[in-house]
């Protein structure tokens, strides 16, 4: 068990996939002689060659529908779009064509595809710093991944190169240089599977990617205050697992859904209505959410700071669920 | 680089009665294969949009037949033609019309979406210009492989001035892969002229920009497309790279069942209509002493029973069962 950063469990996953089966190849923008423009590839062109190591053209749609078409006829390509803002060229080949091969023609043809692509970002405005998964999370027929540790980010993506559909593989930006254990052997995280990354029994918070991080941050500050909070990562979007955060829902009774993206028709909408139609009776307070308010990022320091949700927040949303139930009416009976 | 338009020359194997006889069946299949698909159209039989190919089936015939059963084909929404010339199955090609779960895609995809693994169709697409990037993947999935098959994507006239088109064959130019763009150029874009929508009206002309050669050939005439296809695709499985041929055709018929085709004069029509590729091949078989008319008049009694068992077993044909709807959206859900 070594403690790596999430670039380089990336790196290895990849790496060894390619080592493991002749059929993975990658593609993309500046992923080879360049060495990839957050160096998850770095050193993969040395070692593989052009052949299995592919510059490509500044074309989004070319990148990600050819990739489509080398996983029909059986390969295992997985296409690097250099960020998730980049994916919106081509978001046709993403939802018109990978998320609908093997539905639209009666099962005949297979997609076993990963889109790896990179969200959030800090500094860099409006169309450079976008949370996206919300998009492709509602998309039947992907599958949607965003992992939080290095650990997760190795198991799951080789997860998503055997897979046998298409993956859309969301990485952090400012998770890349994050440190964390990883085994030395073989293993895969499954996808679909909701993790409990810290056990607590006054509170859930529902949190995913980055997040994930900050509410383990927030967790700890709220321990201070006597407040333990139970952190439930979703790592997977879409198929979404509900099974762990319900489970902690029955034992705290309030949630807060912690998400990077806009509020409004977010992922947070999505776990919080999930939460009430499935739980409704296990909560003693509205579920409330966390997320980017809802501007177009900007680029000043300050504004951005005001702009993106953390740990504070996260630790005000849990205050506030527990509050509401303390100010409450004591219930008859 | 092919810079005028040129006649192809005929191949020694066009000589042969049995492959000429073959043409004009396939032909003339596709064309009272689309008049019952109409009529079922217009008795509520067949929903949606129903695009069809009448007129332009020598463009049809010619392309497929060029091809290796292991080479694959691509095409776009108006493909009864493509699938039939292909050789599958009338009867489950007019089941997937009526979406009748002994389709071709088991109902799930309509007239626009014909696919059958078996017989390496890999589909009918229809956002225009969406899967020219497909074609350009599995082509890469074959040199990538060491295979000598060959990819042949058909698409419009209308879809060489989508974002795709130009991506993919960039791509494809740059990789020098083996794929045949043929573009079916009926002169129209839906209902948009296609003076009124290129500013260079000479479709093969923007091959230069690919660095691939571009031909323009009568796409009336089945023998010269099927010789000016074969030559490109031995030029492909050579090693040799990609082509773009211009099949100068037209339809007779609106863009879909919907057209009022308030776009272009009946006169216009009618002056096509006189040069129509299937009666002007009938003539040249007679003259030259291929078959006479009976032999003739007997193909086409074949063909006619051929489409009506077809329309019957479509008709005859069970709806998918309800409980399957979820089938096929996942390899692995």
């Amino acid at each position: 068990m070594a403690d790596i950063t999430y670039r380089e469990a990336l790196r290895q996953a990849l790496r060894e996939e390619m080592l493991r089966d002749e059929r993975v190849f990658l593609l993309g923008e500046d992923i080879g002689a360049y060495g990839g423009s957050y160096a998850v590839t770095k050193g993969l062109l040395e070692e593989f060659g052009e052949k299995r190591v592919k510059d490509t053209p500044i074309s989004e749609t070319a990148i990600i529908g050819a990739a489509v078409g080398a996983a029909m006829d059986g390969l295992r390509p997985v296409a690097e779009i250099m960020t998730i803002n980049f994916t919106l060229v081509a978001i046709d080949q993403v939802i018109n064509n990978a998320a609908k091969i093997h539905y639209m023609f009666g099962g005949q043809f297979r997609c076993p595809l990963v889109i790896r692509t990179v969200g959030g970002g800090r500094r860099l405005a409006a169309t450079h710093s976008q949370n996206l998964e919300v998009l492709f999370a509602h998309i039947p027929g992907l599958k949607v991944v965003a992992p939080a540790t290095p650990y997760d980010a190795k198991g799951l993506l080789k997860a998503a190169i055997r897979d046998d559909d298409p993956v859309v593989f969301i990485e952090h930006s400012l998770l890349y240089s994050t440190r964390g254990p990883v085994p030395d052997e073989d293993y895969v995280v499954p996808i679909g599977v909701s993790d409990i990354k810290r056990r607590g029994r006054d509170v859930t918070i529902v949190a995913y990617s980055r997040m994930t991080r900050e509410a383990l941050i927030a967790a700890e500050e709220l321990a201070k205050q006597g407040i333990e909070a139970e952190v439930v990562d979703l790592r997977t979007l879409r198929p979404l697992d509900m099974g762990p955060v319900l489970d902690s829902v029955a034992r705290t009774n309030r949630a807060v859904v912690v998400g990077e993206d806009w509020r409004s028709f977010g992922i947070g909408a999505e776990v919080a209505a999930r939460i009430q139609e499935e739980a409704f009776d296990e909560l003693d307070a509205p579920v409330l959410r966390v997320s980017q308010l809802e501007v177009p990022t900007p680029y000043a320091a300050n504004l951005e700071k005001l702009a993106f949700p953390g740990s504070r927040q996260i630790v005000e949303a849990c205050q506030q669920v527990l509050n509401i139930q303390v100010g409450a009416p004591v219930a008859a009976g | 680089m092919s810079t005028e338009r040129q006649e192809a020359v005929l191949l020694p194997h066009q000589q042969d009665k049995d492959h000429l006889l073959d043409l004009y069946r396939k032909m003339f299949l596709i064309r009272r294969f689309e008049e019952r698909a109409a009529e079922a159209y217009t008795q509520g039989k067949i929903g949606g949009f129903l695009h069809l190919a009448i007129g332009e089936e020598a463009a049809n015939v010619g392309t497929i037949v060029a091809l290796r059963d292991d080479d694959d084909v691509f095409t776009h929404y108006r493909s009864h033609g493509h699938a039939l010339a292909r050789g599958m199955d009338p009867g489950a090609v007019m089941a997937e019309l009526f979406g009748k779960t002994t389709g071709v895609s088991r109902g799930r995809g309509g007239s626009m979406h014909l696919a059958s693994l078996e017989h390496h169709f890999w589909g009918g697409y229809a956002i225009v210009g969406g899967h020219i990037p497909l074609a350009v993947g599995m082509a890469l999935a074959h040199q990538y492989r060491g295979l000598d098959r060959v990819v042949l994507c058909i698409f419009g006239d209308g879809a060489v001035n989508t974002g795709a088109f130009h991506e993919a064959l960039n791509m494809a130019g740059v990789w020098k892969l083996p794929v045949v763009f043929a573009v079916s150029n009926n002169l129209y874009g839906m209902g948009t002229a296609i003076e009124r929508s290129s500013a260079v009206t000479e479709v093969y002309k923007r091959a230069a920009a690919y660095n691939m050669p571009g031909r323009r050939i009568n796409g009336n005439d089945v023998l010269q497309v099927e010789a000016a296809v074969r030559d490109a695709v031995e030029r492909a499985r050579a090693g040799e790279g990609p082509s773009l041929l211009e099949l100068v055709t037209y339809r007779f018929r609106g863009h879909s069942m919907a057209d009022a085709e308030l776009y272009r004069s009946k006169e216009e029509v009618e002056q096509y209509k006189a040069r129509d590729p299937i009666v002007a091949f009938r003539r040249r078989l007679e003259e030259q002493g291929v078959a006479d008319a009976g032999a003739l008049s007997a193909i086409e009694k074949e063909v006619e029973d051929t489409v009506e068992a077809a329309v019957r077993f479509a008709e005859e044909s069970p709806e998918p069962d309800p409980g399957t709807i979820f089938d096929y959206i996942y390899v692995n859900p």
